[in-house]
């Protein structure tokens, strides 16, 4: 579904990613894990088309297309969601108006018709439940005055009403208290299915433990260090993030 | 003094219309007419402001200033009740007062019943009654030192909204006068005069429209004097649609004494010109108030906000936040004086003034201006000018909404969030829809 190849970006003059390899299939959950600024932030970032990184070298695929190719909301329409780490508030705008416009925008790039007002109520109550919501939510304004708990918990209602192919969580997990954590793992958790996949960025493996990954990565200074299984998220969180990250390892 | 080129020209027109004016409407009472005559001669001595003058240097009165408007005239103007219905409201027990080219239209008005304590109706005909109280109050709020629009108004009272709430009285849901010029209407004026009066411990909530149902150069020279005396509350709502060839200057002005409260919104679409004055006199401890202006430019119209807030005692608060959008070639201005006494410690005083260019031809002009005389006091103010948040569009972008779409999205975010303060939904949503349908023109970039 997913090849990075030799990914490369900077931030200004600051170069962030240095040769990103990787390769995630339908139906897989793929951990990306690293000590801060190592650049498994901006990997999520890059992935969505943050204005704010140049992509220098490499390529990445998805689903047959050259993602970088597109323009950030081409992306979404094709599929591509990113979970902010900082979702933004916007006031003045309702969740309810924001998530149709959004919905619809998906819709019509696949071709299909706006969704009927009354459709869309029914499918966004079934998935406020999801999230451990009321409809009251949606009268509110996109993330204004919300809680960082309350932000999170947005994001993964929009994943769940957009229904992305690929799905990129950038720490999600930061900031959440452990029932927070619980209802958004398990958000998640509804949502996989074999024809898609998810991204998971996280400093911890705390959240691992509600969203058991198929692969884990360890980024360190914008490189992929090391890769396994489910266990090395746990090694991780025994042993820290030196071990692999000393230039002896690294080089 | 301050007359432009033609200036003398043009007040030979305006004297002209004055001495038919008082032909015509005869002396009803000798201290309005006397008044006419004074603010007639202030007009005469002033003259119209030019860009020499402080408070007018931003502006380009010229084509306003260079004209020959003559008052308006009623007859030939056929209104019908379908024309106004887009422009009202469906607020329940809503009383609506349509003034057409300038005089009270009581076929297409439409009072709710009178509730105890509470006069509404049109100015011309509260002389009569209530000669005494406007004879107290007319004219001594709004001054006539400030440029000569409030002085031309005041020579020319005729007609306009007259609210009374007497003392603990309730005026229940809101009134709301429609003052519309229609017909022909090139190069004519009007000069509506409103008056409200709160007495202590009253509540009224008043909304003025202005409307353009003619598309000709017209002026609109407003002037409204409000007063909310002890412990009253007053909702002040003006909204301007006027036709973007008018010119609009509109001054309100708004007393309040100990205690009392007041909300006050000024919406401007509007007007080629449109130039809103708002003063506030905080006259007594205790006063608490918020200003929400929203107003947005296209075209070459010029939409300047002049308010100005006297701080006077102690203990007041007042909160200000005005947004803009301005687009093509329009031009902001933004002018937010606040004066603070040395009397008036403990103020609190907030303003805010935030503009979004949305072309790189678009520009404003904007002056925070905090005068503070006592040392305890809490003043702050704010202005941003800029375009979208490019954070906030790589949301909108992230979730599939892109381009044009998500530019809409965002300006029309930062307008509501000045008209979601409007405390009727039906005001907030017709509002709302006028800002969505600006924004149309959006896609034809």
């Amino acid at each position: 579904m997913l090849e990075i190849i030799n990914l490369h970006a900077r931030a200004g003059d600051k170069q962030i990613l240095n040769g990103i390899n990787l390769s995630v299939k339908a139906g897989e959950v793929h951990a990306v894990m690293g000590p801060n600024g190592s650049g498994k932030s901006t990997l999520a970032q890059v992935l969505a088309g943050h204005p704010a990184y140049e992509v220098t070298e490499g390529q990445v695929t998805y689903l047959g297309q050259d993602l970088l190719d597109l323009e950030p909301e081409e992306r979404a329409q094709a599929g591509v969601f990113l979970a902010f780490q900082y979702p933004v508030e916007i006031p003045g705008v309702s969740n309810a108006y924001f998530l149709r416009a959004a919905l619809n925008e998906i819709r019509k790039a696949r071709g299909e018709e706006e969704i009927d007002p009354i459709d869309f109520m029914d499918l966004v109550e079934e998935k406020l439940a999801l999230v451990d919501w009321g409809p009251e939510i949606f009268a509110r304004a996109v993330n204004a005055g919300f809680s960082g708990g309350e932000k999170k918990r947005n994001e993964i209602l929009q994943m769940a009403v957009l229904q992305p192919k690929l799905a990129i969580l950038d720490e999600t997990d930061s900031g959440l208290d452990i029932d927070a954590l619980r209802i958004v793992a398990g958000g998640v958790n509804q949502l996989r299915r074999p024809e898609n996949a998810t991204i998971v960025v996280t400093h911890y493996q705390r959240l691992l433990n509600y969203i058991i990954p198929d692969r884990v990565h360890v980024l360190a200074g914008g490189r992929i260090v090391k890769s396994g299984g489910k266990e090395l998220a746990l090694e991780l969180e025994a042993k820290g993030y030196e071990w692999l990250t000393e230039p002896a390892v690294t080089a | 003094m301050a007359h432009g080129a033609g200036g003398d020209r043009v007040t030979t027109a305006y004297l002209e219309d004055f001495e038919s004016l008082t032909r015509t409407a005869g002396t009803r009472s000798d201290w309005l007419q006397l008044l006419r005559q004074s603010a007639l001669e202030r007009f005469r001595e002033s003259g119209f402001p030019s860009s020499k003058d402080e408070d007018w240097r931003f502006n380009n009165l010229a084509p306003l200033t260079g004209t020959d408007f003559r008052l308006a005239a009623t007859e030939g103007a056929t209104i019908r009740p379908e024309d106004l219905r887009p422009y009202l409201f469906a607020i329940p027990g809503v009383s609506t007062l349509v003034f057409v080219n300038g005089r009270f239209a009581p076929a297409l008005s439409n009072p709710a019943t009178s509730r105890p304590g509470v006069t509404v109706r049109n100015l011309a005909s509260a002389f009569a009654a209530h000669g005494d109280l406007l004879h107290r109050h007319l004219a001594q709020h709004a001054t006539l030192e400030k440029g000569g629009f409030a002085a031309l108004n005041t020579a020319f009272i005729k007609d306009g909204l007259f609210v009374h709430v007497g003392r603990g009285a309730d005026a229940g849901p809101p009134v709301h006068a429609v003052f519309v010029t229609g017909g022909r209407a090139d190069g004519a004026a009007t000069h509506p005069r409103n008056f409200i009066l709160v007495e202590p411990g009253g509540r009224a909530a008043v909304m003025e429209s202005y409307i353009g149902l003619a598309s000709g150069t017209y002026l609109t020279n407003a002037v409204t004097e409000a007063v909310v005396e002890q412990g009253g509350y007053l909702e002040h709502i003006k909204i301007q649609r006027e036709s973007e060839q008018a010119f609009h200057v509109g001054t309100t002005h708004l007393h309040q004494g100990q205690d009392s409260r007041s909300e006050s919104f000024s919406v401007s679409f509007g007007g080629a010109i449109c130039r809103n004055n708002l003063d506030m006199v905080l006259d007594g401890p205790g006063v608490d108030s918020q200003l929400f202006g929203m107003y947005m430019g296209r075209g070459r119209q010029e939409m300047d906000n002049h308010t100005s807030i006297l701080h006077a005692h102690p203990n007041c608060s007042t909160r200000e936040i005005y947004k803009g959008i301005l687009d093509g070639r329009s031009h902001g201005i933004f002018n937010g004086k606040i004066y603070v006494t040395p009397e008036a410690q403990k103020t609190d005083a907030k303003q805010t003034n935030r503009a979004l260019l949305l072309s790189d031809t678009a520009r404003i002009d904007t002056k925070p201006q905090l005068e503070i005389f006592a040392d305890d006091v809490k003043c702050t103010h704010g202005a941003t000018v800029g375009s979208l948040d490019p954070l906030a569009t790589f949301y909108l972008k992230s979730r599939g909404i892109g381009g044009v779409r998500a530019r809409k999205i965002l300006t029309y975010a930062f307008a509501a969030e000045v008209l979601e303060e409007i405390p009727h939904p039906s005001v907030r949503q017709e509002l709302e829809a006028v800002v969505m349908s600006r924004l149309e023109g959006l896609g034809a970039e």
